[in-house]
């Protein structure tokens, strides 16, 4: 079964990202069979709605886990309710966060430890 | 005719001189205030309407119908707010971020897809002398202001003079205030400030292919920044409001500026004639 992790490149060795709807990479791993890979976040340039879209990419992806420094309300929403477990405090590398997942030494989250974004821009507001 | 006074940033004076506008022309006949700064509408502050009406304002949201849905996925695909998340066996929505566009409902093979109506806030209307006083309230955390900005313009009566106070900025909800409108009146200070966020509003209204002014507020008779740059824009100042502790002080207690210097009332008078003779349309 695959686990995701959030990263600043597509690499089992790049540093992990502690954003998770605005992270660079993600990384896949598969430890049975040693296979990764890498997808583009595709909620990084979205205007709102990040987390929600990158969340569904890994739904799609059907990943058992997901390994992520920080993460929001509704991401976290569509998690729970695909029945997706989300880790938190990722450190180090990839393969560095993967080793703590399975050793268990990485938290479960049960709801959002980031508050909701407003999304990019979003206007002026009033001084 | 729809006059918009609108400002690159808040704390101008734009409410001020909206109101000021709409009094100076209710001593001729009858006016419209629209003010469609539904985030935080103030000038009933100042004009202190009698209220008549209140309609709650609502937007369209998805339902999803769980036995015909298949789980394809294409809602989620095509939404470009991503208010929906499609799993194997459940359609999330997230209303907050829908913006009623139905283009899921559209799309959906299934016809799974139906319409429900979500409130996002409020449209009050009132009465206040001879002005015909309209706001939007939006409802607190509600994100989607743009469909309740067109529920307030709804308001305007052709035939009309219709002053429209619009949300401070240049993104999309001064430009759904601003669209349409015959003329807009800029309100900006003499700062670098004011000139940064004047070059904003500018380039908004141009775009709209709209006919502009500006107003200096608070001068303190230091103008040549915003001088040089109307000149360059070709865009008229119309007139220039002094710096006055009185008019603040007045604005602080719900008092609009002709009220406190009724002496400035011919600069706003000259401006509604110009406008009314069509003079002020340098395009
Ligand atoms: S497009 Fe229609 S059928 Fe497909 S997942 Fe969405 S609601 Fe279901
Ligand atoms: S109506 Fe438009 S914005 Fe709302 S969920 Fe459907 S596609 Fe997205």
């Amino acid at each position: 079964m695959q686990v995701a992790v959030c990263a600043q490149e597509g690499s089992p060795d790049a540093a992990v990202d502690p954003r998770f709807g605005r992270c660079q990479c993600l990384v896949l791993v598969n430890r049975e069979n040693n296979y990764w890979e890498s997808i583009a976040n595709p909620g990084i340039n979205s205007s709102g709605g990040a987390g929600i879209q990158t969340a569904q990419t890994l739904v799609d992806r059907r990943v058992e886990a997901v390994l992520v420094g920080r993460i929001g309300p509704k991401a976290m929403a569509v998690f729970q309710r695909a029945g997706i477990k989300v880790f938190g405090g990722i450190t180090g590398t990839v393969r560095e966060s993967i080793d703590l997942y399975h050793r268990g030494k990485l938290p479960l989250l049960d709801g959002a430890n980031s508050i909701a974004h407003a999304g990019m821009g979003g206007g002026f507001k009033k001084a | 005719m729809i006059v918009a006074v609108a400002s690159g940033k808040g704390g101008t004076g734009k409410t001020t001189v909206a109101a000021s506008l709409a009094l100076v022309a209710a001593e001729k006949g009858p006016v419209q205030y629209l003010d469609c700064d539904v985030e935080e509408p103030n000038g009933h502050l100042l004009l202190h309407p009698a209220w008549e009406h209140r309609r709650a304002v609502t937007v369209p949201v998805p339902v999803i119908d769980r036995d015909k849905c298949n789980f394809c996925g294409r809602c989620a695909q095509i939404c470009a707010f991503h208010a929906l998340a499609v799993l194997p066996d459940e359609v999330l929505v997230f209303p907050e971020l829908c913006h009623g566009c139905g283009g899921c409902q559209y799309f959906c093979p299934m016809k799974a897809i139906t319409e429900n109506k979500r409130e996002i806030g409020c449209v009050e209307t009132g009465q206040s002398g001879a002005i015909q006083f309209v706001h939007g309230c939006l409802q607190v955390g509600e994100a989607i202001c743009t469909p309740l900005i067109g529920a307030v313009k709804e308001q305007a009566a052709p035939g009309t003079l219709t002053i429209l106070d619009a949300p401070p900025g240049t993104s999309c909800p001064v430009i759904k205030t601003v669209t349409n409108a015959g003329f807009c009146i800029l309100v900006t200070e003499p700062t670098p400030f004011g000139l940064h966020d004047l070059r904003l509003a500018v380039k908004m209204v141009k775009k709209l292919g709209i006919p502009c002014g500006i107003i200096i507020n608070r001068s303190d008779g230091q103008d040549q920044l915003i001088v040089e740059f109307s000149r360059d824009m070709h865009i008229p100042v119309l007139f220039r409001l002094p710096e006055d502790r009185m008019v603040a002080e007045g604005y602080a207690g719900g008092m609009p500026a002709v009220t406190v210097r009724p002496a400035w009332k011919p600069l706003f008078q000259n401006l509604l004639d110009g406008l009314e003779a069509g003079k002020q349309c340098v395009s």
